[in-house]
């Protein structure tokens, strides 16, 4: 039985810390939730770039460090924690996984190196309207290798060079590649629930694209990459649920009310408690989805339904518990606990909300115990 | 990250299974739920003379010492072979609370003349041992107990003991128990204690079955009425009888076991063979929702228990994620036979096994979850050992502790 990280990998967690600590304190965050004009934080992508990072789970064939998706669940856990904003999830999780597991080889000659890199952020352009993914309202057409329509929500479409678009072409959907600094492309940046992972509406006209997998695919796709990304973006939710557990314990302790700690109420402490026992639930899906995830096991789809609303509800749970705790203080802009109240809410919208998985979920637990 | 047995424990494992296969047979048939119950004479046999087997082949307390009748293995092999006894229908209950709480204390405060006398017995299955803490008047807050034991007053150094126990599980078929007493109200409430063993055959021992609320009767009611025992039955020193106990505690077993009941695949199975307002009840979106969140605590459960594994694989101390288990596992139970007999409607009433969906195995675990949520520590008692000791956070404000015990408010 080996459901943990090993040595190397928890060294190699333990110093992604130590890195985030200094590179990534709060006063970065806040530096992009205060500044309307920056949509990430340009040095901290330099930094993690030059780790090798962007690249931990692309082979080394394409210039990553090939390390494996353990590795880079292990990364992400860190990177939640921190609240780094940067377009990481987009070009890694979303992008990078869609090329390795559509692309065609030149795609992958062509995109990966880049990726790995740092040079080129991606972002993943599916949504178009209120209400969960669906082929059959799609609008966003293509028609002689040319797009045109509208994708709103995108995050990092405001900084991305080029996206991942979901569209119909011949009436089918299909993934297609689109730079996004050629003529057609107009972005407007959106104002969000987390303002430090920003987010655009882009407006495609005429603008020429290359596909990613084979035509009327596209769905299947852009499943197949939920599910890659769901147990990633649950890491980063782990990470960021476990750090509000801490926040509320540091505060309950030095928080005095009606003479002695508030952390020695059992008001507060079963609500630690409870923060505990949903992030331990979340992190052995998460373990489970990781595990899924490097081996590419059949049982993926179920682990990372699971393992995203786990650790949706434990994030969700942990940032808004963690604001009562802190009471009135909990509501200022000057305490970070809003910073991941806005966080959770971000993170378990972006690749679909928590009830879309539960649906997911069911319907394949209902296949397999029907088989 | 992977759910293989390393090499070594491969191996083990096949042992294990070898031998079960060549020696289980006979003692599968009285394992099934319906024969479970510990009053029964015949399964008791049964499972004195499989641990018997086991014993024999080093099997029965993998962790101990040879020396003391043990196997002398790691914790991970008594994980593995508890799985494997558990996959071949031999799993009996009867001593787990002797070999897992009494004797370990016993090991740890008799002398080499009662650890001699006892140990031998209790492994190979002769000897069945409860643990007599709990008392009506002290269930979560233990120390409160009112049970005196009282020097005799002829000078032998015996003690007298009078008072009462609750919630003893096992007692009605055990022969010995280790018991918490006050033996100085003059102090405050954790200083007065004293632990003995006693015989629970003794003159002076009387055991009554507790009518539960779920129409079972798993756990007793222990009276005890001028029962007379020696000094030298005595464990720790006298008014150290708390520091006993939590080495009792300490050395409760490692929790690597399921949850019992009804879970996600029953209801699964339930919603699709019954109708609701439009079509199976597998096919509202409502239902769905709550089955998801279901499964993704039945999965955590069983991942988290794997994160134990891994942990005694690698020859570590397991972190303290095992805490979450009991909370997780009896509230689900409760809301889950609650849903599934909600989506029976009228029916759900009905709990006769021969008419009700299942054999009523929901409406069954309906009337023991309210039982899970308590025995074994409180939801509430168990929020406060995750806070206090997994998290660091303070006790609570404890307004007895300096007060002498006989002094401390009381109630019914």
């Amino acid at each position: 039985m080996n459901l943990d990280y090993s040595d190397d990998q928890k060294f190699l967690k333990d110093e992604a810390r130590k890195f985030l600590e200094a590179r990534c304190p709060p006063s970065v965050v806040r530096g992009v939730l205060d500044d309307p004009d920056k949509s990430y934080d340009a040095d901290l992508w330099k930094a993690v770039a030059e780790q090798g990072w962007l690249g931990a789970a692309i082979p080394e064939v394409h210039g990553g460090l090939g390390l494996g998706h353990v590795e880079l669940c292990a990364l992400a856990e860190e990177l939640g924690r921190a609240l780094a904003p940067i377009p990481f999830a987009s070009t890694v999780y979303f992008c990078a996984e869609a090329i390795l597991t559509a692309g065609s080889d030149q795609q992958k000659a062509h995109t990966l190196p880049k990726i790995a890199a740092g040079e080129w952020i991606g972002c993943f352009a599916t949504s178009e309207r209120p209400g969960p993914l669906s082929a059959d309202t799609l609008e966003a057409t293509v028609r002689d290798g040319k797009l045109s329509g509208v994708k709103i929500p995108v995050t990092d479409g405001d900084c991305a060079g080029f996206a991942l678009v979901l569209a119909k072409e011949n009436g089918r959907p299909g993934l297609f590649i689109a730079n996004l600094n050629e003529a057609g492309v107009t972005r407007e940046t959106l104002k969000t629930l987390d303002p430090t992972r920003g987010a655009a509406r882009l407006t495609f006209d005429q603008v020429p694209v290359w596909p990613l997998g084979a035509p009327g695919e596209g769905m299947d796709i852009v499943e197949a990459v939920f599910d890659r990304a769901a147990v990633l973006l649950a890491f980063e939710q782990l990470g960021g649920a476990d750090r509000c557990l801490e926040m509320a314990k540091d505060y309950a302790l030095d928080r005095y009310a009606f003479g002695r700690p508030i952390a020695g109420y059992q008001a507060i402490k079963h609500k630690l408690a409870d923060m505990y026992v949903k992030n331990e639930l979340a992190r052995s899906n998460c373990y489970y989805g990781a595990w899924a995830l490097n081996t590419n096991a059949p049982e993926l789809p179920l682990a990372a339904a699971a393992a995203r609303v786990a650790a949706s509800e434990a994030f969700w749970f942990a940032s808004k518990e963690n604001i009562q705790t802190h009471g009135g203080m909990g509501f200022t802009w000057q305490v970070d606990a809003h910073l991941y109240f806005r966080r959770a809410r971000q993170l378990s919208l972006v690749a679909g909300a928590p009830a879309t998985w539960k649906e997911r979920l069911v319907g394949q637990l209902d296949r397999k115990n029907a088989a | 990250m992977d759910f293989n047995d390393s090499p070594e424990e491969a191996a083990f494992r096949s042992q294990v299974r070898a031998w079960l296969d060549a020696h289980a047979g006979p003692f599968r048939s009285g394992s099934s739920m319906a024969a479970r119950r510990p009053s029964h004479d015949e399964l008791l046999r049964l499972a004195k003379a499989w641990q018997a087997k086991k014993a024999d082949a080093g099997y029965a307390a993998i962790t101990w010492p040879k020396a003391w009748g043990g196997g002398g293995g790691e914790p991970i092999q008594q994980v593995i072979f508890n799985q494997e006894e558990q996959k071949a229908g031999v799993a009996f209950p009867f001593f787990t609370i002797g070999l897992g709480m009494c004797i370990p204390t016993v090991m740890a405060f008799a002398d080499e003349a009662t650890k001699k006398r006892f140990v031998g017995p209790a492994i190979r299955g002769e000897e069945i041992w409860c643990q007599l803490f709990s008392e009506p008047a002290g269930g979560s807050d233990v120390a409160a107990l009112r049970t005196r034991a009282e020097r005799a007053e002829d000078g032998s150094g015996d003690w007298i003991i009078n008072g009462q126990k609750v919630w003893t599980t096992g007692a009605h078929y055990s022969d010995y128990g280790i018991l918490l007493t006050r033996t100085n109200p003059d102090v405050p409430k954790h200083k007065g204690l004293t632990m003995f063993w006693i015989d629970m055959h003794a003159p002076g021992v009387e055991v009554r079955p507790i009518h539960q609320m779920s129409g079972g009767s798993e756990f007793n009611e222990v009276y005890f009425t001028d029962l007379r025992v020696k000094d030298s039955q005595r464990l720790g020193d006298v008014g150290q009888g708390w520091q006993v106990a939590l080495v009792t505690l300490m050395n409760e077993r490692l929790a690597v076991g399921g949850a019992s009941g009804p879970n996600y695949r029953e209801i699964l199975e339930l919603a699709r063979t019954t109708l609701g307002a439009d079509g199976p009840a597998i096919e509202d979106r409502a239902f769905r929702q709550r089955l998801a969140d279901w499964y993704v605590q039945a999965e955590g459960l069983k991942f988290t228990r794997y994160r134990t594994m891994t942990a005694l694989s690698r020859g570590q101390t397991p972190g303290p994620e095992s805490s979450i288990g009991k909370i997780i596992a009896a509230n689900q139970l409760q809301d889950l036979t609650n849903q599934a007999i909600e989506m029976q409607d009228q029916f759900g009433i009905i709990a006769d096994p021969s008419i009700a969906p299942m054999e009523a195995a929901f409406q069954q675990a309906f009337m023991w979850a309210p039982g899970l949520r308590i025995a074994g520590g409180t939801d509430e008692i168990l929020r406060n050992i995750i806070a206090e000791r997994v998290l660091g956070l303070p006790g609570d404000v404890r307004v007895d502790k300096d007060v002498a015990f006989k002094d401390m408010p009381r109630g019914v």
